[in-house]
Order: C-alpha cells, then structure tokens, then sequence
C-alpha cells in the first residue's frame, strides 16, 4: 500500500521583482499512516510553502517547477481542478495558524463545520455528527457551540473546532500549518495535549510545521529539519534530539531556550544569516554560517543515506 | 475538558430587528419607510379621492375638513395625488435600485473572485458606464426611448449598478485574500460555494445600507426627471409632476409646493435614517464599536 502523502523532489519558486526565489528545493519526505512528521526550521526556510503545496494551494506568484505530491500514490498536481478540490478536505485536510481569521465571521460555527462536510458529502454533515466530532476535540458543551458566531469563541477554542473541522471528513492526512504559534502558552499546551490524543484515534498521517521545537518533541515520531528550502537533516525524533549529525540541526538545538543554561546569561544564536534564495551559492546552503565547513563544502553536498528515513544533507557526514 | 471553559457564559445573540429598534435614529427611519410603504400599497384603499378626477370648481383650494392638503390648479385632491405618489415614487426607485443591486452584486462577485482578464473587461464596463454624465445619459436615453416608467428604470439601472459593482468587486478582492477562504479551499470547497456561501453574506451587508441610502437619490431623480417632464407623464400623480404643476401656480397656492416637498423630504429622511441604522446593527462585528 502507497503512503498516504509523500513528496516527491518538489521544488517550488516564487517570481520577486528581484528574480527567481527558491523557496523550496528538491524535497522529498513521505509519512505513512499513523505516523506524525514534523517540519522544523527557522523563519523563511520554506516550511510553510511546502505545507501549501502540499495541499496545491500556493500563493499568488508561487509556482512548482518540479516533482509532484502523492496523496494515497495519485500525483493530485497533476489531477484537473475538480479532482483536486475532490481531494481537500476528504483526503487531505489542513489546520491553519491563526484560528482568529480561519472562520467565516458571518456564519455559526455549526453551519460552517455543516459547509466544510457538505461540499463532499452532505450526508455527514448532521448536527449529530457536528456535535460528535467537536466533543472529540475536547468542547465542553458541544450542541451549544453549533449556534455559536466564531468571535464568540476564544482562540484556543477556535483552534479546536478548526481541528474538529480538519477530521469531519477523516482525512488520510493531516497537515497543521504552525498550529500553536497563534496561541498563548496555556492555551499551546492544551492543543498540544488535544493534537496527542489524536494520535491514539487517528489513524491517518500527521504533518506539523512548526519552528516551536518543544511541539516537535511531544508530538512528532520523525523530523525534518529545513533549511533555505531543502531538508539537511531527517530522522526519528530521538535521533534528532539526541543523535543530530546536520552543523545547522545542531546549532539550531542549542539555540532553544528551553535547554539553554540559565546562569549563562545569554542565548545563544546562529550567526550570520539565511542566505538570498534567488542567488543561491553553488555549495552548501549553510556554509557561510557553519562552523565545521570543509574545503569541499563550495561543492552541492552529498545526501547521505543512513538508514530508511534517516539521512542528512552534509559533506561532514560518511555513510 | 478544563472547567474554567465550562464556565464562560456568553450574551444571547440579539436580532437584528431588536437591535434596530434600540436605535433612535434606525427606529425612526423604520417607522417613516413602514409609512411610506404602507401608503404605497393601500392607496386605492387610504386615499380620499380619485388622484386623476377633475373639479375645476375646487381648484386651489387651501387645506381644509375636505381636502386635508388642498387642491391642485385642476381641483384634484392633493392629498390622494401624494398617497398614489407614493406607489409610482417607492415602486419605481425600489425596482430600479433592486435590480441595479442585483447586477451590481453578480458582477462585482464574479469581477473580484473571477479570472484577471474578466475583471478587467468588467472593471472597463464599470468605468465608462460612470464616466457618463449621469443627466445626459438620461436625457440621451428618454430621448431614443421616450419618457415613461420603464425608459427611467432602465436608466436608472444603467446608471446605478456600477457603484454597486464596484463595491462588491472591492470587498471580494479583500475578502478572496482572506484567511478563512483559504480554509475553504483548504476543505475543498469550489469557486461556486465560496461565492454564494461565504463571500456573499460578508459583502451584502454594506451593499444593503448602500441601497438603502440610494433609494432617496432614485426618488429625487424620478421626481427631477417628472418635474421636466421627462419621466412619469401627466396626469399620473408623481410627486415630481406634483411639484413641476405647483410651481406654475407658486403665487396664487404656494401651499401645493410646500405641502408635496414634504413626502420627498421625509421619504429622503426615512431611507437614510434606516440605512444609518442598518448599517450599525447588520455588521456582527461592529457589536464592539458601540463601547468604544
């Protein structure tokens, strides 16, 4: 049986007045069913853009210049628009960072979980069925939120109902777009704590963008780390936190201030910057940030395989 | 889950017709656009007299126990000529700027969700439809058509729907940008749905107080356009004509002038009190600015 997402050298560009920004480059990550994969990486590394193509939803002026993303083993850019709309929501569904702007502000919540199930099958969209899937994601109360406005809702409670409407179809994949970045800290750890649950009743894949690394390490079974549009490191959660190969994977886990020594006084940070995406040095992407480089980093960098799901984007690292 | 949550209790939504009443001002047009509408659909019934029925012998009369407004410089009681008036004025402005709203909004739906070229093609139809002078449009169009009710309907579409379309178009291409429309599409809905369901109802509420506050204008233009004799013809009682016969006849019975300016000012009035009303209550989201 295929995986239910998997992506396959996608590359995507965005047209900048000043040229050709790659924003995401020769990416190929799969996760099969149960599983939960994490998208970890810093502002402006792609990850978000990846998200979006994976549902084909880009924005104005994005466009894929290679590859193609299986849902269930059929390529949907390459399926007509019908067939893709077919596709969201019933078989891949997405949850989006901010809650606060995710709703409809004219219309109930109970008509808009109504409307997302509706547009595939009106049959499921029974107020049963509505008030089922939201006391499965946690709402106290549930049959008195269907008449409820949405900027009646706290956002923590929006996030809710928004997970609620990612499964009113069970889709196969779930992508969730920073889906605690929005929220305060209590209200993070509740979603958290609500996206965990889900793991033991969903039995679809699980995709979470998220820079928080915190999120990924309670969350996620495997990680991929982003950098300037490519993938330099994946693998297990624990091989990653604890086992990280990648210079950037590394530095980026020392930065987290939730490891960070606190009678040092100082965070620590990465320095230098994300190089420019449309020029591109011909070597590694990290170079000019790494502490390790090697002569032979100017040239592309090898992607080492180490192991089924496990590789890492780095001319340091031997196979 | 956690019982603090349990314990938010939120306000009962109120009804737009409840919160209308509240208001002052949104009260007071209800009750001037209920008035008006009532007098137009049972004039055969509340009007004294036969609007059109000549007595000489009675002309100019000055209000009295009779004539409640007077009479006119045929002796046809002013005011059944006012309360008819009130039929041809509510009718023709509410079917012109109803249909004008209805193309308005079809149009600026489809130019601000549609293909680039197609909003081009219909944002160039909008432009040079304003940039006519709106009375020499009219004056063009009577003239191939001939006066009459339909000729200013017509007119009065043509003229009005790009202001509306522009609108539409303007709030759809904000709203297509909208978070919650990418969840849509996110959840596979199609272009038909985020039309209809969800750009809809978040467009029509300003376009319903635009309307609203438009209607007064229609019924000016009818009454500019009667009064030279270029929209509804004599003898039918428009309020435009009533005005257009009384200023011939300004010196011996300044009373007719006076008396049919009134149902303009209070319709004018009435219309603009109920959009302003409207449009502090239709807005969910402007329930906050109240406090503010």
């Amino acid at each position: 049986m295929s995986a239910p997402l998997s992506v396959e050298n996608l590359s995507v560009v965005y047209r900048v007045a000043g040229g050709i920004l790659q924003a995401v480059r020769d990416v190929s990550l799969s996760v099969q069913r149960g599983e939960v994969l994490g998208i970890m990486g810093e502002s402006g590394c792609g990850k978000s853009t990846l998200a979006a193509a994976m549902i084909n939803l880009l924005p104005v002026g994005a466009e894929i210049r290679q590859g193609g993303v299986r849902i269930n083993g059929t390529d949907m850019l390459k399926l007509p628009p019908a067939a893709q709309r077919a596709l969201r929501g019933q078989s891949v569904a997405m949850v989006f960072q901010d809650p606060m702007t995710a709703f409809n502000p004219v219309l109930t919540i109970g008509r808009q979980l109504a409307d997302f199930a509706g547009a595939h099958d009106p049959a499921r969209a029974t107020p049963d069925r509505l008030v089922a899937m939201l006391a499965r994601v946690g709402i106290p109360n549930p049959a008195r939120f269907l008449d409820r406005y949405p900027h009646e809702l706290s956002g923590g409670m929006r996030q809710r109902v928004a997970i609620a409407a990612a499964l009113l179809m069970q889709p196969d994949v779930l992508i969730a777009d920073e889906p605690t970045t929005a929220l305060d800290v209590t209200m993070e750890a509740q979603i958290i704590h609500l996206l965990r649950d889900l793991r033991t009743s969903f039995d679809g894949a699980i995709v979470i963008v998220t820079h928080h690394l915190g999120v990924i390490a309670e969350l996620c079974d495997r990680v991929a780390v982003m950098y300037a549009g490519e993938v330099v490191e994946e693998g297990t959660v624990d091989a990653i936190f604890h086992a990280a190969l990648h210079p950037y994977t590394r530095a980026l886990l020392a930065c987290d201030p939730a490891v960070v020594d606190p009678s040092s006084g100082r965070l620590p940070t990465i320095a230098g910057r994300i190089p420019d995406l449309t020029a591109l040095p011909p070597g590694c992407a990290f170079l000019t940030r790494c502490t390790m480089a090697l002569p032979a980093c100017h040239n592309p960098p090898p992607r080492v395989l180490l192991a089924e799901g496990r590789s890492v984007l780095c001319h340091r690292v031997q196979p | 889950m956690s019982s603090a949550v349990d314990d938010i209790t939120l306000p009962a939504r109120r009804g737009i017709g409840r919160a209308l009443l509240r208001d002052p001002m949104g009260l007071a047009g209800l009750v001037l656009v209920v008035a008006f509408l009532a007098m137009a659909l049972l004039a055969p019934w509340i009007a004294p007299y036969d609007p059109i029925a000549l007595n000489v012998k009675a002309k100019f009369q000055p209000p009295s126990a009779a004539h409640w407004a007077g009479t006119d410089h045929l002796g046809r009681d002013l005011l059944s000529r006012i309360i008819w008036g009130a039929r041809l004025a509510l009718g023709i402005s509410i079917t012109s700027v109803g249909i004008a709203g209805a193309l308005g909004l079809v149009l600026g739906l489809v130019a601000g969700y549609g293909p680039r070229w197609l909003d081009s093609a219909l944002v160039l139809v909008f432009d040079s439809m304003s940039s006519l002078p709106m009375i020499f449009f009219a004056l063009a169009v009577i003239t191939v058509l001939g006066p009459g009710t339909t000729t200013l309907i017509l007119v009065i579409v043509l003229v009005s729907f790009p202001s509306y379309a522009r609108l539409i178009r303007t709030q759809t291409l904000s709203l297509s940008g909208a978070d919650y429309i990418l969840a849509e599409r996110a959840m596979g809905a199609g272009p038909v749905r985020i039309i209809f369901r969800h750009l809809l109802p978040n467009v029509v509420g300003p376009m319903v107080i635009l309307i609203c506050m438009d209607i007064p204008v229609v019924i000016m233009l009818e009454a500019g356009l009667s009064y030279l004799n270029l929209g509804v013809k004599p003898p039918s009682p428009s309020w435009g004509n009533i005005l257009a016969e009384g200023y011939n006849s300004l010196r011996q019975a300044p009373h007719i002038v006076v008396i049919a300016g009134i149902p303009l000012v209070l319709a004018t009035l009435g219309f603009t009190f109920l959009g302003e009303g409207l449009r502090d209550v239709l807005d969910p989201r402007g329930a906050g600015r109240r406090w503010t």
